[in-house]
């Protein structure tokens, strides 16, 4: 809990408030998103906490990566995926792990993680200053970090070879 | 053949039934394809499927029943609460329902009503469109298997919001069915910009409260204007078990949700009784609160507050208001009532229930003699029962330090720099 409040305050906040349908101030918020997470991952770097990596396509609405685990010394690793809703930045994207898909009860259809009751009324306080790397660093994270270890002891999740 | 290929060959001869089930059983629907109408006859005969919604009118209950048939509704999301609802709809004989959701059935739908264990697989709307036309085959059915907060299927949405109406005008309302905050923003953002009228309706995750809205852009607040307004539960956040779960839903609460989400509609389209702004459903104690929001003056959606100008500007040019739409006439009167109808309406929640209930009658009477809010604190205050999902956020400004700096780099270079690292 308190790496997580410590990574959050070092994650630049944003200041336009603008959804893809704002064509005139949309690149404005990308550019935006885009520096907030350049810097979200180069901190991690720094802490030794680098978990994850996301790019997006051409218009910003539609970002997809990775995002890994360590347990036991091995590594496990996620697609991650989601779209940038219309409503954005008052909603927040909804972030989903497609191969987990049915294997876990805290997933909505699709894969989209299940975030906790926190976590929809502290993004409606921060409209606009926060961004996706405050959606990772507050919802996906703190997800991954609870059900990962669980779905590994259950045996739900196999390590697998990298190829 | 290994076990993998008996696996996809079942798959997809599991797929092939589903293909064929709604090719012959989905009702043949093409553009140029006369629908055909039965008359709505009012003759008290057992054949006739309208005589009992007719009698309504020979009671005097409704003015003229018929018009229902002018109206088209759209129902987005069709799960527990949308299924029932537009069954209900469908059952009255309303003219057109158009259904929007993305989802598929499910065995685990089967807890609530209207879908049945053959349908697991077909995607909703489709199910819902085979049933619906078996049960009244008058009301035309248009439907979108699409998910309406993406970016590419809005701009859809509120085309069909623009011209879905039974001769290619607007719709006549809205009623959000759906499961999650980001789509109640979507339809409130598509209501917001077109002035549609909507009706918001939801029930919580802990299945034992449910709520219905009336949303007229301008005139009441819209589901931007603040943050969303649930039911108290009066179940301590901290006792609730929420491990391995996200949701749980009882047929129940749906369907009384869904009664009073088209009992109201009924009520608005067919101009009888008062229409509930807000009306809660808290299953534990038999407990009805409602009330009336306004508008926030404040709102962060532009398109809310150029309604709320338009609706100012029609209040000040037409006092009455009588001369808009005639069904307005009992909504706007209901202006004056607010809060709480009856006394002994109150739930039995509170030792203190007497200074609640103090308290809340001189709310009211300090609420109804401004008819502009002052503060946001006023604005903010609720009927007992009800109260925000969450507070709202500060507006303070972060400091400088503490945002993205300037930058000279264009998207693309910021877009490549982050692929680098």
């Amino acid at each position: 809990m308190e790496n997580t409040k410590k990574a959050l305050s070092s994650i630049p906040l944003l200041k336009t408030k603008a959804g893809p349908r704002d064509v005139d101030l949309w690149p404005q918020r990308l550019k935006e998103e885009y520096q907030s997470l350049i810097q979200y991952v180069q901190n991690n770097k720094a802490a030794d906490n680098d978990w994850f990596r996301l790019e997006s396509n051409k218009e910003g609405t539609k970002w997809f990566g990775k995002c890994w685990v360590f347990q036991n010394q091995l590594k496990y690793e996620f697609d991650i995926e989601f779209d940038i809703p219309v409503t954005f930045p008052s909603t927040a994207p909804e972030i989903a792990l497609p191969e987990l898909d049915g294997k876990t009860a805290k997933m909505y259809r699709g894969g989209k993680i299940c975030l906790s009751d926190h976590f929809k009324p502290l993004w409606a306080r921060n409209v606009p200053k926060f961004g996706i790397s405050h959606a990772l660093a507050l919802g996906l994270g703190p997800w991954l970090a609870v059900e990962i270890p669980d779905l590994i002891s259950k045996g739900v999740i196999q390590y697998k070879e990298k190829e | 053949m290994s076990l993998e290929d008996v696996e996809n060959i079942k798959k997809r001869i599991e797929n092939f039934k589903k293909t064929l089930m709604e090719l012959t059983e989905a009702p043949v629907m093409t553009e140029t394809a006369e629908h055909k109408v039965r008359e709505m006859s009012a003759e008290v005969v057992d054949s006739n499927p309208y005589s009992r919604l007719m009698a309504l009118q020979r009671m005097g209950i409704v003015k003229n029943y018929e018009d229902i048939r002018k109206y088209t509704v759209v129902v987005v999301g069709v799960g527990g609460v949308g299924s029932v609802t537009a069954e209900m709809l469908t059952r009255c004989g309303i003219g057109k329902l158009i259904l929007f959701d993305y989802d598929k059935v499910e065995l685990a739908n089967m807890n609530r009503l209207f879908y049945q264990p053959s349908q697991a697989g077909l995607s909703k709307v489709t199910a819902a469109s085979m049933t619906l036309t078996k049960i009244n085959p008058d009301v035309k059915i248009e439907t979108y298997n699409t998910n309406i907060t993406l970016t590419t299927q809005f701009e859809e949405f509120l085309n069909v919001l623009k011209t879905g109406g039974i001769n290619g005008e607007r719709v006549d309302l809205v009623l959000s069915c759906v499961d999650n905050y980001e789509a109640r923003m979507t339809i409130n953002t598509a209501c917001n910009e077109l002035g549609l009228k909507w009706f918001e309706s939801g029930v919580s995750e802990n299945a034992v409260c449910g709520h219905i809205q009336y949303i007229v852009p301008g005139e009441s607040a819209c589901f931007a204007c603040a943050p969303p307004l649930v039911v108290a539960s009066d179940i301590d956040e901290k006792t609730l078990k929420k491990d391995g779960v996200c949701a749980a839903s009882l047929p129940t609460t749906m369907g009384v949700v869904a009664g009073l989400l088209v009992q109201n509609t009924l009520k608005k389209l067919l101009g009888f009784g008062t229409v509930s702004w807000y009306l809660g459903y808290n299953a534990l104690s038999d407990f009805f609160p409602s009330m009336m929001i306004k508008p926030n003056p404040n709102c962060s959606d532009n398109f809310c507050l150029k309604q709320q100008s338009e609706f100012k500007n029609r209040v000040k040019e037409e006092p009455e208001c009588t001369n808009v739409d005639p069904l307005e006439d009992v909504v706007t009167h209901e202006n004056n009532e607010w809060g709480i109808s009856l006394a002994e309406d109150e739930p039995i929640v509170s030792n203190n229930i007497t200074e609640l209930v103090e308290t809340e009658t001189s709310k009211t009477e300090n609420v109804n003699k401004n008819n502009s809010i002052k503060s946001e604190e006023e604005y903010l205050s609720l009927n007992d029962g009800i109260e925000f999902a969450y507070q709202s956020g500060d507006q303070t400004a972060p400091n400088e330090e503490s945002l993205v700096k300037e930058t000279e780099l264009s998207v693309d270079d910021l877009r490549e720099q982050l692929s680098l690292l």
